[in-house]
């Protein structure tokens, strides 16, 4: 019980923040949001199966440039509807011709996809539409999106505290395990994995679509960047992937880092965020979460020897 | 020049111009990817970073000729080792832990993955407080010589020369010596190359060396003709892995015929179509490789 009241307090705590916070503190809590949103979406799929996926950026960039394209033409909530179709319809055809096969081609696939889609894009508004750069002129406040961005998140992390129990989330841990076993077990591997993947996909499309209002002016080259994917990676990974609060718990922290990084050491920021991303992988292989148990039960076992 | 150059029409003349720097881009492309597949295939790393160790070597060569002086030959001779080197101690300090801790499951290839994209980002980091944001060329050797009717750069020329004779040399060692044997009984069998007195570690090791070397050699040569800049390293990372996968994992006969192949595609879609679609080009034949041959395209079944 107290595991379903303790989060609902503390969304409707986090829903009242945005009443008393200056412009710049709301600016950093929807930052904040959208990073443990996107962490969490990420881990949804790659958290358990370990296919890391690379197409962050490419997925968020896509919800961005579609209320971009769109905004004029069509009510909001169609073109938040859009973008997630958009997200999905490509998260589909990314799964269905890679997830059949070894993880590597997965990898290699998501690797370049945020380039691929930003060229083309850029290729096709240069030459057919003869317009780079659009605006986003929406009545949309800083709290509006802040509060679409927490709802998104809660689903989010709902969603995935759903599958967590249920038959999805249970093939994806065997799958992550062992693909022979999986296999064996009677589970149908490819159709997990497109499931998982696609819902992600579309929960990081939307992610991409809710925050755009905050850019106003958007072209590809401010909204596929490369950053937010690996970004997202390094948060989900130092928080632990494979638990359900560990993607928020990783993203909390590293975003003020990257924030006052950003800010304090615009020119050597990639270095740092490098750095520390080596250094994740190195020393907490699987998260904070899973290194302060195994140093508990460490410290456990200690005890017992001594007694 | 265009002495005794036969009258070609101008449809005929577009073609083979666009067969030729296909061919030489491709060269350099062929090697790219023989060193890829040397360190995904020997030493099983799968590394993410190769284009910026591409661009490493880049930037050097540029570096040396404008405030230095030195010319692109002789810097070669000195990015190669030094490429060698750096990927040694990559693999010694960095590549060699994640294999130890991996052992026997199959984590290294997630770590690898994880580990070479943070290395991306460290690099690519450095590039763009040493060198820049901007685009980096040189005009080195810029004159045209006569290529069957069509004019060429020498320098691209030259470029494909080095390319032509890394690669071809490379080949030649792994087919002919004892020390192309041990690489290849590591690349087919790591479980059962140590039955057979080979220490996998070092063959490894030298494996991740040399396919740094020939990135080193592929990202200076890649240089003498072409403009690049410190961000763009996935570019190349992309398309070397896509080429190796055409040509089969471990296949270095394939990545070659696959390199060649994808300079070609990418030289007549820039020509015919637009430059800025080069990587849509790539992802294409990535996509048919996918659905038809996984397995690579000259493997069989």
């Amino acid at each position: 019980m107290m595991k379903l009241i303790l989060p609902l307090i503390a969304l409707v705590v986090l829903a009242l923040v945005p009443l008393r916070l200056t412009d710049y503190g709301l600016g950093l809590m929807i930052g904040m949001v959208t990073y443990v949103t996107l962490a969490s979406a990420w881990a949804l799929f790659s958290g358990h199966t370990r296919y890391i996926s690379l197409a962050t950026a490419a997925f968020y960039g896509i919800g961005a440039y579609t209320v971009a394209v769109l905004n004029e033409a069509l009510p909001y909530p169609l073109v938040l509807l859009c973008a997630g179709l958009i997200g999905a319809g490509l998260a589909l055809v990314v799964g269905l011709s890679t997830l059949r096969l070894a993880g590597v081609y997965f990898v290699i696939f998501t690797f370049g996809l945020a380039e691929l889609v930003r060229q083309l894009l850029t290729w096709y508004e240069v030459n057919v539409t003869g317009t780079l750069g659009r605006y986003i002129f929406l009545d949309i406040t800083a709290r509006d999106i802040y509060w679409q961005m927490l709802g998104l998140c809660a689903v989010t992390i709902g969603l995935t505290a759903w599958i967590n129990r249920h038959r999805l989330g249970l093939a994806l841990k065997v799958i992550g395990d062992d693909e022979t076993v999986a296999a064996h077990s009677g589970i149908n591997l490819a159709r997990t994995k497109l499931i998982a993947f696609t819902l992600s996909a579309t929960i990081l499309t939307l992610a991409g679509a809710i925050a755009s209002p905050r850019w106003v002016y958007v072209e590809p080259a401010i909204v596929f960047n490369p950053t937010v994917s690996f970004l997202t990676v390094i948060m989900a990974l130092l928080g632990g992937a494979n638990r359900l609060w560990g993607p928020a718990l990783g993203a909390v922290p590293l975003f003020l880092v990257f924030e006052w990084l950003s800010a304090d050491f615009p020119d050597t920021y990639p270095i740092f965020l490098g750095l520390l991303f080596i250094g994740v992988v190195f020393l907490l292989p699987n998260g904070v979460l899973a290194g302060i148990e195994t140093l508990r039960a460490r410290r456990g076992k200690g005890k017992e020897v001594t007694a | 020049m265009g002495m005794g150059r036969p009258p070609l029409t101008q449809e005929h003349d577009m073609l083979l111009t666009t067969l030729i720097l296909g061919l030489v881009l491709g060269g350099t492309y062929a090697l790219l990817a023989l060193g890829l597949t040397l360190q995904y295939g020997i030493a099983r790393i799968m590394n993410l970073a190769y284009g910026e160790f591409t661009l490493i070597a880049a930037f050097v060569l540029v570096w040396a000729l404008q405030s230095e002086g030195i010319p692109p030959f002789v810097s070669l001779v000195v990015i190669a080792p030094a490429g060698y080197l750096f990927g040694w101690l990559l693999y010694a300090v960095m590549m060699r832990p994640l294999v130890q801790r991996s052992g026997a499951s199959g984590r290294l290839e997630v770590d690898s993955i994880l580990a070479t994209f943070g290395l991306l980002f460290l690099i690519q980091g450095v590039l763009l407080v040493v060198f820049g944001a901007n685009f980096t060329s040189i005009s080195y050797l810029d004159r045209g010589v006569n290529v069957f009717g069509v004019t060429v750069a020498l320098n691209r020329l030259i470029a494909f020369g080095i390319c032509v004779v890394t690669a071809g040399a490379l080949m030649i060692a792994l087919k002919r010596t004892r020390w192309g044997l041990t690489m290849r009984a590591v690349a087919l069998t790591p479980g059962s190359a140590p039955l057979v007195g080979i220490e996998v570690n070092k063959v490894a090791r030298q494996g991740f060396a040399l396919g740094t070397a020939l990135a080193a050699i592929g990202g200076a040569s890649m240089a003498m003709y072409q403009t690049f800049s410190a961000t763009g390293g996935v570019v190349f990372t992309m398309k070397a892995l896509v080429i190796v996968i055409m040509g089969g994992v471990g296949n270095v006969g394939g990545a070659l015929i696959a390199g060649l192949a994808l300079g070609l595609v990418e030289t007549f879609v820039a020509t015919a179509i637009d430059p800025g679609l080069t990587l849509a080009a790539t992802f294409a034949i990535f996509l048919v490789v996918l659905l038809w041959r996984p397995e690579g395209l000259f493997s069989k079944r």
